[in-house]
């Protein structure tokens, strides 16, 4: 279909016109990216509402494909697909996308064309990660999305940018060379198998493996996602390339690049190795919980406070981690739901540091305070996001958390309750944002304008998205039905035999008191997912 | 078997015979522009000459020491398109030399007729002889400035060991003339079905001695980064390219022919020169300010990663070394085309403070050579990411798992110091900066090794089916 093929290629165009056009004049650059952003949210929109029931209906076809050859002789296809995943994360792309190119809009003054262009390149390759069904075509993807990044960090950060951007990317190359081995591997043990080469995720998935090879071929998936998502102890690149790019470049970094991370995890690991998932399960929990742990302490030893928002981001990917290993189906769309809430929150966060740094010229907590006086909407809102991220109820940060460890309590009632603890850590951390930037004696004298309005735009935006998911969650929940592993017509492909997830349906949950968050998708007409077989 | 063919020789004729037009016209009238124009013509005329051969040509023997087969018509082919990038890319560099230019072309015409020879030859002898006239024409070659001191004892330096490697390789192969009384290629392979003779394992290994000399491979890499800094930068290129790639070529013959006899030791004799070149190219590369110097251990780190789809064996091992070795030419001759732009033989661009600032001065030739050093990096979209894979396919279809892992670490250790360059160039902008001067041959040049790049890293299925189609005739 031309319409998946159209979301993908409208971030590149952008991306071009973008680099032409702002050449002359670098407002045309913002607005082609504006545009170009924009209507590629509208085209996921429309494409949602015609496809809807495919998202839940068993048996339907992908909601949208698009499969072409590329490279006969190894088997690879141009392979782009899209189900409820992929349409939430997509979605999230472009959501953050736009809002990464708002608030670059007062900040980025110099070389804004080639600014933009690596920006809509980055957005475009994260769409490409989310849509490709073909391993080869993903692993693409997935180092392509790189090299802008790159860039953004090492021409538009901040003072040890380059350090932190050949940090970046070494650790995501090296890690995603382990993932391409994996992916030759297992294409050749398929190979071996049937006679036939294919990359395409369908044929791979049901590709027998014995014991010791699919565990082998597993981590060297896993060392791609484990470094992106960030696991501890292999997160260290994080802080410092989230602390150093430019405001725009923490957002897509802690709101998306992560999530293709905790995506590969839930559309390749779990599906394509579910013995070896399983083997491992404990330990990849266990480092889950050190994170969340790990994270909130280094969160709060912090005074920069854009790397005091970059270890949150480990504290709260770790809870993502939990979920996708706890075998659950609750805690499957909790990790999901995490994902969306948190790359909108610390989406935010990220852009707050960024306009505080702007104004004052430090991120140095220790300088700040008392600042609620002079920049109350900053501050009203700041404390806003930040309740969310510590996972006020409400806001979507606590769905998604309280759904996985919900889950993981039905796996694993020690892990469940140690990663509570998290949560706990998360309220110290978030109070000291809070009291050390903006309330206080503002010993220093410090004085800034209060939000623009583009700005105060762009932040309550992203609020009442927030609100949206932590409120009325059904059409996320609704959109995944199918994305669900357990699934009969799952969209997220199952080796053979290998259902044996426990089958936690919403309406389970709602007969134990949890109607109000999980009412609306129980009693949507479309589907009573008691009913499948 | 018929002993001149006339028309499988036409392209080597072709090739000679232009060297010695060029020699002759100098003698006439000594014109740059005529030397080079004539040099030009000549090898275009040697592609239409291989072009009538085609790549599915039917081996077809000229004398018992040459065969020209699809093969040899790819290989030979390579060699001459990336010559002729060479000579493009050398006309207004050497123009900015006040001595004797002219001369220039024909050693690069002979070399590149020594190359041919070897990818062609199915004998002892004419490998031996294709080695010397390639050779002794880059001992020239990269003395050819005599009045800089560097580049003087650079080629000093290549004289000496090569000849000192020649020496281990005529050893070498007189030990297996000793065993099997022949000095064909397949003689090897024939004798050792009938008895294994003791002699044949020690005189390929010192062959391999040669042979890893010219491939600059570990522990034989020493001369690579003192001549790749002292020669002129086109010549420079022309050692990391045409110089290694018809001595691998070679092998790939060599080894197909006589593999019977010595596959298994060869394979863990070639793994661990694999290993080896990969982690010390890629280290030491590490330490260096000198782009050329960098250039050069990067080339050891590349004919690592070949090795390490050749280990592996087979029609498919053959296509991923021979698609890798396209890759590699096209990346490394556009990143020393960058450094050719940039420099005169007066002064070479080759610290890395050279290219700082470089994207702001000149985008065009900063950002293709962006693309050159991702390409060497492995970075999608460049014809070097599909080399590196097709590399890794080879490894993995034939588990051999080290060399794998071993590529994988060396070439993350290896995207620091591509980045460093990388860094630099978008880094504020300097004053020191050499003005980029190029003709429209160079451009032209640069322009094409850039399209083919990125032709081949997003659509590589026509060089795929073009290198299938050459490796097939070796397995007919």
């Amino acid at each position: 279909l031309a319409v998946i093929l159209a979301i993908l290629l409208i971030p590149i165009l952008g991306a071009l016109l973008a680099a032409a056009a702002g050449r002359a004049s670098p407002s045309a650059a913002r607005w082609i990216s504006l545009v170009a952003l924009a209507a590629g949210f509208g085209l996921c929109l429309v494409a949602w509402a015609g496809h809807r029931a495919r998202l839940w209906t068993p048996g339907a076809a992908w909601m949208l494909e698009l499969d072409a050859a590329w490279i006969p002789a190894l088997g690879i296809r141009f392979h782009l697909a899209m189900d409820g995943l992929s349409l939430l994360l997509v979605l999230l792309t472009f959501v953050l996308g736009i809002a990464a190119v708002l608030v670059s809009w007062h900040e980025i003054h110099q070389r804004v064309a080639l600014f933009h262009l690596a920006l809509l390149s980055v957005l475009a390759g994260i769409v490409a990660v989310f849509l490709a069904m073909d391993l080869f075509l993903f692993y693409f993807a997935w180092e392509l999305m790189l090299v802008p990044m790159y860039f953004l960090i090492a021409i538009w950060g901040h003072e040890n940018r380059r350090y932190a951007a050949i940090k970046f990317f070494i650790f995501t190359q090296a890690s995603g060379l382990l993932m391409l081995v994996a992916i030759l591997a297992l294409a050749f043990v398929r190979y071996r198998q049937t006679g036939a080469f294919s990359f395409d995720y369908r044929d791979l998935v049901g590709t027998r493996m014995d014991g010791n090879a699919g565990l082998w071929i597993m981590l060297g998936f896993l060392a791609a996602f484990a470094v992106k998502l960030p696991v501890v102890p292999l997160h260290t690149w994080l802080p410092d390339a989230h602390t150093e790019a430019p405001t725009a470049g923490s957002v897509v970094l802690a709101g998306l690049l992560l999530k293709t991370g905790g995506y590969g995890i839930l559309r390749f690991v779990l599906p394509m190795f579910p013995e070896a998932a399983a083997r491992i399960a404990g330990l990849m929990m266990l480092l889950a919980v050190i994170g969340i742990l790990y994270g909130a302490f280094m969160a709060f030893a912090q005074t920069d406070l854009k790397r005091l928002v970059a270890y949150t981001s480990v504290s709260h990917m770790g809870f993502v981690l939990l979920g996708a290993f706890a075998h659950d189906d609750l805690a499957f769309r909790g990790a999901v739901v995490q994902m969306l809430a948190h790359g909108l929150s610390t989406g935010a966060l990220f852009a707050v540091a960024g306009m505080v740094q702007m104004r004052l010229h430090t991120r140095d907590l220790a300088r700040m305070g008392g600042l609620w006086a002079t920049a109350p909407l900053m501050g009203g809102l700041t404390v806003a996001f930040v309740m969310s991220s510590v996972g006020l109820p409400g806001l979507g940060d606590f769905l998604g958390e309280f759904l996985v460890l919900l889950g993981t309590y039905r796996t694993s009632i020690g892990f469940a309750v140690s990663a509570a603890l998290g949560m706990i850590a998360a309220i110290v951390y978030g109070l000291k944002v809070v009291q050390r930037a903006f309330h206080g004696p503002n010993v220093l004298g410090l004085h800034m304008h209060d939000l623009l309005p583009l700005e105060s735009g762009v932040l309550l935006v992203m609020l009442a998205v927030l609100f949206g998911i932590g409120l009325r969650p059904s059409p996320v929940i609704e959109a995944l039905q199918r994305a669900i592993p357990s699934d009969p017509s799952s969209t997220i492909a199952q080796a053979p035999g290998a259902r044996a997830r426990k089958s936690n349906r919403i309406s389970d949950t709602v007969d134990h008191g949890l109607s109000p968050l999980a009412g609306p998708t129980a009693s949507h007409a479309g589907y009573e997912p008691g009913e499948t077989p | 078997v018929n002993l001149f063919d006339a028309r499988a020789s036409v392209p080597l004729l072709i090739l000679g015979g232009t060297t010695v037009v060029v020699m002759l016209a100098i003698v006439v009238r000594r014109s740059h522009a005529l030397a080079a124009g004539l040099t030009v013509a000549g090898l275009l005329a040697t592609l239409a000459g291989l072009a009538g051969l085609g790549l599915a040509a039917s081996p077809r023997p000229i004398t018992p020491l040459l065969t020209m087969d699809g093969f040899a018509v790819f290989g030979v082919g390579l060699l001459v398109l990336a010559t002729l990038a060479i000579a493009m890319l050398s006309f207004q560099y050497m123009a900015g030399y006040d001595g004797w230019r002219e001369e220039y072309y024909v050693l690069l015409l002979l070399a590149t007729l020594g190359a041919a020879v070897l990818v062609a030859s199915t004998h002892f002898a004419s490998f031996f002889l294709g080695l010397e006239i390639l050779s002794v024409s880059l001992y020239a070659m990269i003395a050819f400035f005599p009045r800089r001191r560097l580049s003087l004892e650079a080629g000093l330096k290549y004289l000496v060991l090569a000849a000192a490697a020649a020496s281990f390789l005529l050893f070498g192969m007189a030990l297996l003339y000793a065993a099997t009384g022949t000095l064909r290629f397949e003689g090897i392979a024939e004798v050792w079905q009938v008895a294994p003779e003791p002699l044949i394992l020690p005189g390929v290994v010192l062959m391999f001695v040669g042979i890893g000399f010219k491939l600059a491979l570990v522990p034989f890499h020493m001369w690579t980064p003192d001549i790749y800094q002292g020669a002129p930068a086109p010549v420079a290129a022309y050692v990391a390219t045409v110089s290694k790639g018809a001595i691998l070529l070679l092998l790939v013959r060599f080894f197909h022919l006589a593999e019977p006899a010595l596959g298994p030791t060869l394979r863990v004799l070639l793994g661990a020169l694999a290993v080896a070149s990969m982690l010390v190219g890629n280290l030491l590369a590490l330490l260096q300010q000198n782009v050329k110097r960098i250039l050069a251990y990067s080339s050891i780190a590349h004919l690592g990663y070949l090795l390490v789809a050749f280990q592996a064996q087979g029609p498919m091992a053959a296509s991923a070394a021979a698609f890798f070795l396209t890759a590699y030419f096209v990346t490394m001759l556009g990143a020393f085309a960058v450094v050719t732009l940039l420099s005169t033989p007066t002064h070479e661009a080759e610290m890395i403070a050279d290219y700082r600032g470089l994207f702001w001065r000149h985008p065009g030739l900063a950002g293709t050579f962006t693309l050159m050093l991702l390409s060497l990096a492995g970075i999608p979209l460049t014809a070097g990411f599909m080399g590196k894979l097709w590399v890794l396919a080879a490894g993995t279809f034939a588990a051999s798992w080290v060399p794998v892992i071993v590529l994988v670490a060396a070439s993350s250790v290896g995207l620091y110091y591509y980045l460093r360059i990388i860094v630099a160039m978008y880094a504020p902008a300097t004053d020191q900066l050499n003005p980029a001067r190029g003709d429209v041959g160079a451009r032209i040049a640069l322009g094409a090794l850039t399209i083919v790049l990125v032709w081949f890293g997003v659509y590589p299925g026509k060089l795929l089916a073009a290198v299938g189609i050459a490796m097939a005739s070796l397995w007919r």
